[in-house]
């Protein structure tokens, strides 16, 4: 493996560095919060970009840059990952502190939730401590209001020696002034004296003691003060950082270390008490604060939230009613694709007429012809017209989970399984994430803090199906569960994906029970999970958002690969070797392994040659199909049946195949991303072995059972 | 003298002081930085479907914590 959590981090760190890539004019300005306080809001708002943001911690696990301008200076943000304190828990915190230690930002903006001040205010705190070119960006402060919540801004400037703005970032208020105050900021200015704490005597001694011998170590890079307090605390993982960083070794000053000795004998402290005593202080100089500036009207854990919470995560209803959501998010996009599909088909089918006789016109020779009509262009119809719709509709729908803080008590109300298998709580988050992308699950496991637990949500991420894999699922489901669908019937089909959901998490709890008592023992670590006040929705974001965001992407790259992939399945099919085509020997080469799985070598071989992209396997199946016999018209599902069917697709055939889509090999974006994130080849290798087996195995059983029992 | 008791006894519905943290190293610092020092009020808000984690409100923040972490957390009961 090889690879330590630290080393992770300043991997991480110097890729920020390296892409940023600004001119001396430039002005770096750094965003620092809490998760989920809305910073990547923020950061889309200021720069313009379009980062994905959710309501559930963890969302931001690696830093985005954007720009803006204002009065015309160049201001390039870095969107950090949320960090509760400077005292880094996982590889995401720790390049939140690397940046805010070492990055040099030119002002470091610190978003605090309005709704929650009093937490949030000792990240703000420590960063005080730190530096004097802040600004507290007090963000959701439309949201306190509802909540009753009343926050004095003036008072808390004042007290904090620094500016701080309001705002709402989600529809833009107050970004002028933040702005505005970045800009002073940056500029010289104002200059603004932060407030510091005064700790008790005996640490106020201590730092006394120590200052000299780090400032003749470090001359005055970092403030020497704080410094002394992180020595006190003992945080060992800073100074390797130091070391990394700015090449001073502070663990082999003899005089602080003796000092440090010292003083810790005389005082009769140890690094906890140190650090007990530290947090102490600022919690109650918070308090202080917070007495003075934040007026309560109302419980702030309102109690719309808390109801809600009552329901969706009672003992009684909270699993059913996770199942009922996603069961009738299957429906109402199973219900709804039908008929914008085969509009698409009709469409499609009357743009070839067209597209052919100019080509004809054009004298284009029929090879050629083939590649472009029957290959290239009947694939590139059919991944648009099959995937499109499930996808304009599924992808808004669970956006708006996401949005709605529905996520988080998912983790919730699952985190006791996980726990069963020894492995991490947030694993459930990050399996939530590949229910949208199986590479954006990979990288999100960077939240998980314990090298071996993240090891396992890597390697089982891909039991989830994604975004790519869903259509497909539902297409079948439909096709062969629930066509000619009364109402009754689509409820069958969302409920055979459903139940393809719950096995896809059994699946990923039972490999990570294996893991983690084979190849990566161990017993889970610690870990709290924050549930986030339910935030309203926009929306027209919503759909903007997942439409461009997400289905716009997912579509424009399975038609990158869909096109050459049409073509090599044209002239494999129209390449004669001996009597037969190229695709009928690769696919009988297949075919027997394939059939004792229940499979056929044509569904296989789409698979393999999906590789790159799973949601190209449904179209490239229908074009090896079509590409043997004589072509079909394929106006709806119903023909697309019955080309199955005549293919010898029985129902067993589709059950075998969408368990198949459950279990295979993840997509290659997936499998590099592993790769990147392990830089391990093994442990990439082996996330591309264990669902394939379990997918090989699952169908081999079923297939057999069934026959041998003779269902069919 | 009130009763003192791990957190993750404490019934849910019931509000609780802080006394003492056992956790040590990593885990400790995590609970300071949720704010968990002595004599923070911690209510204790429902318990996940499955039993396990427990879901607390601390200074305004909803955090649910397995009961191995809420263990190491002795509090008093608060009337």
């Amino acid at each position: 493996m090889g690879l330590t959590q630290q080393s992770m981090g300043f991997y991480f760190l110097k890729e920020i560095l390296k892409e940023k890539a600004v001119s001396s004019e430039d002005i770096i300005i750094a965003l620092a919060g809490n998760p989920n306080t809305g910073k990547s809001t923020l950061f889309n708002r200021l720069s313009g970009l379009n980062q994905h943001t959710g309501n559930w911690p963890g969302k931001t696990v690696s830093s985005a840059q954007g720009v803006f301008y204002h009065k015309e200076k160049k201001f390039v943000v870095v969107d950090l990952p949320g960090t509760y304190s400077l005292f880094p828990n996982s590889v995401e915190e720790e390049v939140a502190r690397d940046f805010i230690c070492f990055g040099s930002p030119k002002v470091i903006v610190v978003v605090v939730d309005a709704t929650c001040l009093e937490r949030n205010l000792n990240l703000a705190m420590q960063i005080l401590e730190l530096c004097n070119n802040v600004v507290i960006c007090v963000n959701l402060i439309d949201e306190a209001e509802r909540k009753g919540i009343k926050i004095d801004l003036a008072a808390l400037s004042r007290h904090l020696g620094v500016p701080v703005v309001g705002t709402n970032a989600r529809d833009g208020v107050g970004l002028d002034e933040l702005k505005d105050a970045v800009y002073q900021i940056a500029m010289g200015n104002m200059i603004s004296i932060p407030y510091k704490i005064t700790y008790d005597d005996e640490i106020e001694e201590a730092i006394r003691i120590l200052q000299p011998s780090i400032e003749k170590f470090i001359n005055c890079v970092i403030d020497s003060r704080w410094i002394a307090l992180r020595a006190l605390e003992g945080d060992y993982n800073l100074f390797s950082a130091f070391k990394y960083f700015l090449n001073y070794d502070l663990t082999i000053s003899e005089e602080l270390q003796q000092n440090l000795i010292k003083i810790k004998k005389q005082f009769n402290l140890s690094d906890d008490i140190c650090r007990d005593k530290i947090v102490e202080n600022i919690l109650k100089e918070i308090e202080k604060i917070s007495s003075k500036v934040i007026t309560y009207n109302l419980n702030p854990y309102s109690m719309l939230d808390r109801k809600i919470d009552d329901i969706v995560t009672s003992k009684l209803f909270g699993i059913p009613i996770m199942i009922i959501f996603l069961a009738f998010i299957f429906w109402l996009t199973i219900k709804g694709a039908n008929i914008p599909s085969e509009i698409l088909a009709s469409a499609f089918d009357y743009l070839e007429q067209h597209l052919s006789k100019l080509l004809i016109f054009f004298g284009v020779p029929s090879w050629l012809y083939g590649i472009l009509i029957h290959g290239v262009y009947r694939t590139l119809a059919w991944v648009v017209s099959v995937m499109l719709p499930p996808m304009a509709i599924f992808f808004p729908l669970f956006t708006l989970l996401e949005d709605l803080g529905y996520l988080p008590r998912i983790a919730f109300n699952l985190d006791n399984f996980f726990k069963k298998a020894n492995a991490h709580g947030k694993q459930a988050l990050t399996m939530c994430m590949g229910f949208g992308c199986n590479a954006a699950g990979v990288i999100g496991c960077r939240i998980i803090n314990s090298h071996r637990e993240r090891l396992i949500a890597i390697l089982t991420n891909n039991f989830v199906p994604c975004n790519g894999r869903f259509p497909t699922l539902i297409t079948l489901s439909s096709m062969f569960f629930a066509y000619n669908a009364g109402a009754l019937q689509s409820m069958a089909a969302a409920l055979i994906v459903m139940l393809g959901v719950l096995l896809s998490v059994c699946l990923t709890l039972f490999f990570s029970k294996i893991l983690s008592n084979t190849l990566l023992k161990g017993l889970p670590s610690s870990f709290t999970l924050e549930l986030p006040p339910y935030r309203k929705p926009l929306l027209g974001r919503i759909l903007v958002r997942s439409l461009f965001d997400r289905t716009l992407f997912v579509l424009s790259r399975a038609i990158y690969v869909a096109a050459p992939a049409g073509a090599v399945i044209w002239l494999m099919a129209n390449t004669y070797s001996g009597s037969k085509t190229v695709l009928h020997h690769v696919s009988m080469l297949l075919d027997p392994l394939a059939r004792l799985i229940g499979l056929d070598g044509f569904i296989l071989m789409s698979f393999i040659l999906g590789l790159p992209a799973n949601e190209i396997v449904l179209p490239l199946l229908v074009m090896s199909y079509t590409a043997q016999g004589a072509l079909v018209e394929l106006a709806d599902l119903n023909a697309m049946k019955q080309l199955f069917i005549d293919n010898g697709w029985t129902w067993l055939t589709a059950l075998c195949t969408m368990l198949f889509v459950l279990n295979h090999w993840p997509c290659s974006t997936t499998l590099l991303t592993i790769l990147k994130e392990t830089k391990s080849l093994k442990w990439t290798f082996l996330a591309f072995l264990i669902p394939t087996l379990s997918g090989i195995l699952i169908c081999f059983i079923l297939n057999q059972t069934v026959r041998f029992l003779c269902l069919i | 003298m009130a009763q003192t008791l791990p957190l993750h006894l404490l019934k849910p519905g019931s509000l609780a002081r802080v006394k003492e943290l056992k956790a040590k190293g990593n885990l400790r610092k995590r609970m300071l930085d949720l704010g968990l020092i002595k004599n923070t009020i911690v209510e204790s808000l429902r318990r996940s479907p499955s039993g396990d984690p427990t879901a607390y409100q601390i200074r305004g923040a909803v955090i649910a914590l397995r009961s191995e972490e809420a263990s190491k957390i002795i509090v008093e009961l608060v009337k």
